[in-house]
């Protein structure tokens, strides 16, 4: 490792040194405003290091992380939506008494955690990317001790963890007896070339266990619903956007093309996609939560993004990446209303709290609204444009099964995003709505990416441009 | 540019209307009625001013690359056929403002708002030529369209407003689906990605490939237009939504299906379009007459209206997939002319509505002796939407008459029944509601000044079409060359159906 290496590592290493010097903060004093100030100035160097390692990449760094265009993309994408999460944890937090500063070196340590799994090109930086991200989490979700919600949140989203740990731990172990590799790309063409199937489809069938786990994708998405619902609404965010797009970025890295030729990853994978698309869009119709909603509607969305990786078109890596940027922004935004909205007694997300939010606050109703249709994929927003790829990646590789799927099961969870729209527009003259003063961070936060949400819906070419630069080609 | 602009004063409108509801509540409406007059004008103007070389497909358009990434373009462009619709969207547009003028009392800023960016949407539609585009203002009108009818519809709102949403989405993504796959396919044969109208037509598929690209694009415009069975949506939609919602959505959304039956589904995929000619045939046909049985059944009023534009539309279908000259000119003609007397029969009702409370024709009788002026309009608005020779409903049904019977004189003998189903419920609504006694003894006022001159109007504008469609049909003509050109399937060519 020479110093070149080093540097590449930059943006990691700022995410690390962040977190020791926060920890340091809070031992010195503790302050919120300065911890919080403290880890978002660590995020923003972070992310401006991606920026001085472009032209460094592609550049393998010891045998573990891979640094090139896909990761740096990836990087960038999972420390703004980290930073996003750290403005709204400070508006959620900024109400409760209590030690709430050690929150912020949990979202860091996992954020760093998720930075390793998109650079990782490796069974062990693989693991150990994964194990980060998770025990982070776990003392995240249940931050709040005092909620039951939040300790229940806390064990399922545990014991599911480490087991799920476990089924990858072993499926490595399989594929590494079959194959004698560990690093990815080796073991992706020992794979494909067709060494000893007998190990080597356990051993794939049980990493898929980990990485479905994390994604919530059917059949491993029991925990979803409880952990969004205990979750603290930021952290719920997270769990939404930023840990499973480090997932999909490296399941991407891992397995793709394999769905192309390996008839039974094909069709394990279709599987898992239509269960979840149908599993979620038809679970959230009864759901009067709108958390539970969210991650109901995560599950189904999960599953569109399979569908693009199914189809393994060349537009397909373009595909997931812009999906991806559209569903962090959208959820992002979701759960800042969420965090807005919610009091120190509890989270806002009964549906009854909406209410004939528009007559009240109408700005806010506005951008949840944009943000309902965005996850509807209603044109003028960046869901549209994310489920147009994904379509028109599945068209060109034309697997029409999977986008009929799709589309019907698109239009079930167009019902219920228009539920919530309709409470959020019906009359309810006299409703006051306990919310908090909006914090100037979360203000900015929150109408930075509605223009976002709605910019890349109505004109995509400037962010179609950056992922074409750096993923890889589009047509 | 004035493409642009035709959209973008209405998008400003609707905002500027949303903000000043602040200070007045007569601001919003001014704001929109002034905001479509002079869309209005200027459509009037590329009316006026038209001068078209044969050469020239466009009178005007403009385009811009949106995302070249994928080849779509920002591409509108007027023909005669946008035109024509251009200029019935904003002249029902003005009387979709002023018919709620007393009806809408609450949240009015937001109301108008909504009421300016369907239209924009519906304007989009019509000015399209790029597929991506098209789609795109095909999915933005519904959302407007959508709060309409939830926030200001009448009891069953939100069942109603949310049927029509999924019915139109899930139509709209099979459309999309098509799309993409012409657009693929399209690629493959001549390796370039576009969503250009021009550069897709005469495409080479397949023959299955063709049918099934022609049926997604069909389902889509099917369930706009509508055609049975597709149609459920409409009733409950037309009757649940405000008077101006019921307004746009018979007199100008249902034409968006017919549109893109003409201008996208026989033109981009004549073969698949000729194919199917039998059954689409049939199903018109059957529009027509289950349009006018059900609507002969019907004891609430706006239910009864909106019944019978299943049935006129019937009519679009069978002129549009006759695909002669003459029936082509009866689907516009009966385009034009249903949206001015169904939204004239609908904003009669909406008043009626307002004054007495109710629907219920049961409940009703009588009325022309304490509201004469207001019986008179509503008979008028019977007979052309009956066929009254003279109105511009007639002219249209029969040219597609005319027009059909070179194609299937079976068909076109079941059609012109159709016709005479129009007569008794036509009549029927007349009598139950308006002439015998006044039993409920019901005290309303006439009509307003306002509201006589929407009347006026739209009655002048039926008598227009009815003596002296030749404009209509002379600004047509062009487009509708065109459109056969490219659908390389003269009349002559169509074989005769049994």
């Amino acid at each position: 490792m020479n110093s070149t290496d080093t540097l590449a590592l930059l943006p990691l290493l700022l995410l690390a040194a962040t977190a020791v010097v926060v920890m340091l903060g809070i031992a010195v004093k503790r302050s919120h405003a300065l911890t919080a100030t403290l880890t978002l100035i660590g995020l923003a160097a972070s992310f401006l290091s991606v920026f001085a390692v472009a032209p460094l990449v592609p550049r393998q760094v010891t045998s573990l992380l891979l640094i090139d265009g896909y990761a740096l993309f990836y990087l960038g994408l999972i420390i703004v939506s980290a930073a996003a999460v750290a403005v709204l944890s400070y508006q959620y937090f900024a109400k409760h008494d209590g030690q709430r500063e050690e929150l912020y070196l949990l979202l860091l340590l996992a954020t760093l955690g998720c930075g390793v799994l998109v650079t990782s090109v490796h069974f062990a930086s693989f693991l150990l990317g994964l194990e980060v991200l998770s025990i982070s989490l776990y003392g995240m979700v249940a931050y709040f001790t005092g909620r039951g919600q939040a300790l229940e949140a806390g064990i399922k989203y545990l014991i599911l963890a480490s087991a799920s740990a476990a089924f990858l731990l072993f499926g490595m172990a399989l594929i590494y007896a079959a194959t004698g590799a560990m690093a990815l790309s080796s073991v992706r063409a020992l794979t494909l070339g067709g060494s000893s199937l007998a190990l080597l489809l356990p051993g794939i069938a049980l990493s898929v266990t980990g990485i479905g786990f994390k994604l919530g994708v059917v059949p491993f998405h029991l925990w979803t619903p409880d952990v969004y619902q205990g979750a603290p609404a930021p952290v719920a965010a997270f769990v939404a956007t930023t840990s499973k797009t480090a997932v999909v970025a490296l399941l991407f890295r891992y397995l793709a093309a394999a769905p192309q030729q390996s008839t039974a990853v094909f069709f394990l994978f279709s599987v898992i996609a239509v269960a979840s698309m149908f599993a979620g869009n038809l679970l959230a119709l009864r759901q009067d939560n709108v958390k539970r909603v969210l991650a109901y509607s995560s599950i189904a969305h999960f599953g569109y993004i399979l569908v693009a990786f199914l189809a393994g078109s060349t537009m397909a890596a373009g595909a997931v990446a812009f999906y991806l940027v559209a569903y962090t922004v959208t959820i992002l935004t979701a759960f800042g209303i969420v965090t807005v909205l919610s009091t120190s007694e509890g989270d806002a997300d009964d549906l009854e709290d909406y209410r004939g939010l528009f007559w009240r606050r109408p700005v806010l109703a506005s951008v949840f609204t944009a943000v309902l249709l965005s996850l509807a994929g209603i044109p003028a927003t960046m869901g549209f444009v994310g489920k147009f790829y994904i379509l028109a990646s599945g068209a060109n590789a034309s697997a029409w099964p999977l986008i009929i799927v799709l589309v019907l099961t698109s239009v079930i969870g167009l019902f219920y995003y228009l539920r919530i729209v309709v409470t959020l527009f019906s009359a309810a003259p006299d409703r006051q709505f306990s919310m908090q003063r909006l914090e100037w961070g979360s203000a900015f936060v929150l109408v930075g990416l509605a223009v976002l949400l709605i910019w890349f819906g109505v004109y995509p070419a400037p962010l179609l441009n950056l992922i074409q630069a750096t993923i890889g080609r589009l047509n | 540019m004035i493409l642009i602009l035709l959209i973008a004063i209405l998008l400003l409108g609707g905002i500027l209307a949303a903000i000043s509801a602040r200070w007045s509540a007569y601001l919003p409406r001014w704001i929109s009625l002034a905001a479509i007059a002079v869309d209005l004008v200027l459509a009037a103007r590329i009316w006026t001013g038209r001068s078209l070389s044969a050469s020239m497909a466009w009178y005007d358009e403009v385009d811009w690359n949106w995302v070249p990434n994928f080849g779509i373009h920002f591409h509108l462009a007027v023909d005669g056929l946008s035109l024509l619709m251009l200029l019935l969207t904003f002249f029902l547009g003005l009387v979709a403002v002023l018919c709620s003028w007393t009806e809408i009392r609450e949240k009015i800023g937001f109301f108008h708002f909504n009421l300016m960016w369907v239209l924009a949407g519906i304007v989009s539609v019509f000015l399209a030529v790029d597929l991506f585009l098209f789609y795109f203002a095909w999915e933005l009108m519904l959302i407007p369209m959508y709060f309409l009818i939830v926030i200001w519809g009448h009891e069953r709102r939100v069942y109603a407003a949310t049927k029509f949403f999924l019915f139109t989405q899930c139509s709209g993504l099979l459309m999309l689906i098509a799309i993409l796959a012409l657009y693929f396919i399209h690629h493959q044969s001549t390796g370039i990605y576009t969503f250009e109208y021009s550069d897709l037509l005469g495409t080479t598929f397949s023959r299955g490939a063709e049918l099934a690209i022609m049926l997604g694009f069909f389902v889509a415009f099917a369930v706009k237009l509508p055609v049975v069975p597709l149609h459920t949506w409409l009733p409950d939609a037309h009757t649940e939504a405000p008077t101006a919602g019921s307004v746009i959505l018979a007199g100008l959304l249902l034409k968006t299906g017919g549109y893109g039956l003409l201008r996208f589904v026989i033109p981009l995929f004549p073969r698949a379009a000729h194919e199917f000619t039998p059954v689409a045939l049939a199903l018109g046909v059957i529009g027509i007459i289950y349009g006018a049985v059900t609507a002969f059944s019907q004891t609430d009023l706006k239910r009864l209206v909106a019944y019978t534009s299943v049935s006129h539309l019937g009519f679009v279908l069978l002129g549009i997939f006759s695909w002669n000259p003459l029936a082509l000119q009866g689907a516009i003609m009966t385009m034009i002319c249903h949206g001015l007397s169904t939204g004239a029969l609908f904003v009669l009702v909406g008043g009626l509505q307002e004054r007495i409370h109710t629907r219920d024709l049961d409940r009703m009788g009588g009325l022309w002796s304490v509201a004469p002026r207001l019986s008179a309009s509503a008979l008028f608005f019977s007979l052309a939407s009956l066929g009254l020779p003279g109105l511009g409903d007639f002219v249209g049904e029969f040219l597609v008459l005319i027009g059909s019977y070179k194609v299937s004189v079976a068909l076109t003998v079941f059609a012109t029944l159709g016709i005479l189903a129009s007569t008794f419920y036509a009549l029927r609504m007349m009598q139950r509601a308006f002439f015998g006694q006044n039993t409920n003894s019901w005290r309303l006022a006439d009509l307003t000044p306002r509201e006589g001159l929407i009347m006026t109007a739209m009655i002048l504008g039926l008598l227009w079409l009815g003596f002296y469609p030749q404009p209509v049909l002379n600004t047509f003509a062009p487009a509708m060359d065109h459109l056969q050109r490219e659908a390389q399937m003269p009349a002559a060519v169509l074989r005769r159906l049994p």
